[in-house]
């Protein structure tokens, strides 16, 4: 394993073994670079790598690639998110090979939410292929230098191949295999689904233990900071696949509105704390609704800074 | 009665006619009415724990999404079970096919879509894997 050359700068950590640091970028609906700017200022030195993000929950935002670029003009280590959802095998194969381009050395590849829970429902849904088969088809554009098709790409792209899963929702047992089945395809790191029920994470990395997968995929333990018991609500009542327990919700709501945000960051730094206890756990991917300040916190106080430096600043090319 | 194998690729297979429009109605009312078969003309049933992974909305065919419903259900259509669900109780009680559910599928072949799969079977025509997959068998990474 260590002598694997880094293909980025959140590869070199984990290959150090260090426990790393994601979070993910607030979307933006503007042309202006400035919106992502203003984002990887706050984020830079703050965190490894920042996840852009592809039209999550099924609206339309600044694409993930264009993102990428911005945040890696500004020295902050990109991870290109793509969802089945959008895009065909032609399409995915061109963006994967468009983002290598503009300086992206990390993918996270996924199905998508659906279209039914954005704001246009009424679109065509692509899905012609799953999370796995795009797991795959990255590999093999890396790997092999090759597209599906055969054909030969005449340089082939460098990045780590990321994947999602979710240890939180049904069928809870057969989790980790599926997770097992994305690493066979090429999933080289994971980042989980939102996690706020530690006995449920301990269950899936212990049977992920079991099948022999510990060593062969680095898992990040999702964390949301959640900034109001509303926050809260929402995550439990309209976002599907989040296991929120009530009494997460009942302690946010315990407290008057202007307490809560301080509540919310201490929920995510017992959960922090409780990930960095938990074998196999090798880093925590940070999310929120525009709560980046609070993100922040949650890293320094839960003892994550100073992080590791040595990224070059000049990742395109 | 002779019949004879079309193993001419997907998209220039002539409309069924005579033996293979019977062999496709039959397998169309018999699997629609069983498992509400989609007719892919790449069928995985067996490795799915006999729920067929075209009824899930986002065609998935390696398993289940990330957003399962706590209560099981499909996110897309919260009032249904989600269809991996179903596989993955069905694929406990079968023999033999039961550790299919670990098999990497490959990507759907969209030609296949309406012909039958029994005939597709029989003439190999379900067995077109894309160049660049097959290239990645069994290759170790990390």
């Amino acid at each position: 394993m260590s002598s694997v050359e880094a293909r980025s700068h959140l590869h070199r950590l984990l290959l150090a073994g260090e426990f790393v640091v994601t979070a993910e970028l607030e979307t933006t609906d503007s042309p202006d670079p400035e919106s992502v700017y203003r984002f990887a200022d706050a984020l830079r030195g703050n965190v490894d790598a920042v996840n852009c993000t592809d039209n999550s929950a099924a609206h339309p935002h600044l694409s993930s690639q264009a993102s990428a670029h911005f945040l890696a003009d500004r020295g902050v280590e990109p991870i290109v998110q793509f969802a089945c959802r959008d895009r065909n095998r032609i399409g995915l194969q061109a963006d994967i090979l468009g983002a290598a381009a503009l300086g992206a050395r990390n993918l996270c590849l996924m199905t998508g939410d659906d279209v039914g829970v954005g704001d246009h429902p009424e679109a065509k849904p692509i899905y012609d292929l799953d999370s796995i088969h795009a797991i795959r088809i990255a590999k093999v554009l890396r790997d092999e230098g090759v597209y599906l098709s055969g054909r030969r790409l005449a340089e082939p792209p460098s990045y780590l191949i990321g994947a999602v899963e979710n240890p939180f929702a049904p069928p809870l047992d057969l989790r980790p295999m599926r997770l097992g089945k994305k690493v066979e395809a090429g999933a080289e790191f994971v980042q989980t689904q939102i996690c706020f029920n530690m006995p449920k994470l301990r269950l899936f990395m212990s049977r992920t233990e079991d099948l022999g997968l510990l060593d062969r995929v680095w898992i990040l333990g999702g964390v949301f900071v959640l900034r109001s018991a509303r926050a809260a609500r929402y995550l439990r009542d309209q976002v599907p696949g989040i296991d929120i327990p009530d009494e997460i919700v009942r302690r946010m709501e315990a407290l008057p509105a202007e307490r809560q945000s301080g509540e919310g960051i201490r929920v995510a730094l017992e959960l922090v704390a409780e990930l960095r206890q938990v074998r196999g756990i090798t880093g925590v991917h940070l999310m929120s609704i525009k709560g980046d300040r609070e993100i922040l916190r949650v890293i320094d106080e839960a003892g994550l800074l100073p992080r590791p430096a040595g990224v070059e600043h000049a990742v395109a090319g | 009665m002779r019949m004879r194998l079309d193993r001419r690729p997907p998209q220039t297979a002539p409309e069924p006619r005579g033996v293979r429009k019977a062999i496709l109605l039959v397998e169309k009312r018999s699997k629609e009415a069983i498992w509400d078969c989609r007719m892919c003309g790449q069928c995985i049933l067996h490795s799915t724990g006999l729920s067929c992974p075209m009824r899930c909305p986002k065609n998935l065919r390696n398993g289940p999404c990330g957003g399962v419903l706590q209560n099981g259900n499909c996110e897309v259509v919260p009032d249904h079970p989600c269809v991996w669900v179903q596989a993955w109780k069905g694929s406990r009680v079968l023999p033999v096919w039961r550790d299919h559910m670990t098999h990497v599928q490959r990507p759907v072949d969209w030609r296949l879509q309406g012909t039958a799969s029994w005939e597709n079977l029989l003439t190999g025509r379900d067995r077109y894997v894309p160049p660049g997959w097959a290239s990645a068998q069994g290759a170790s990474h990390r």
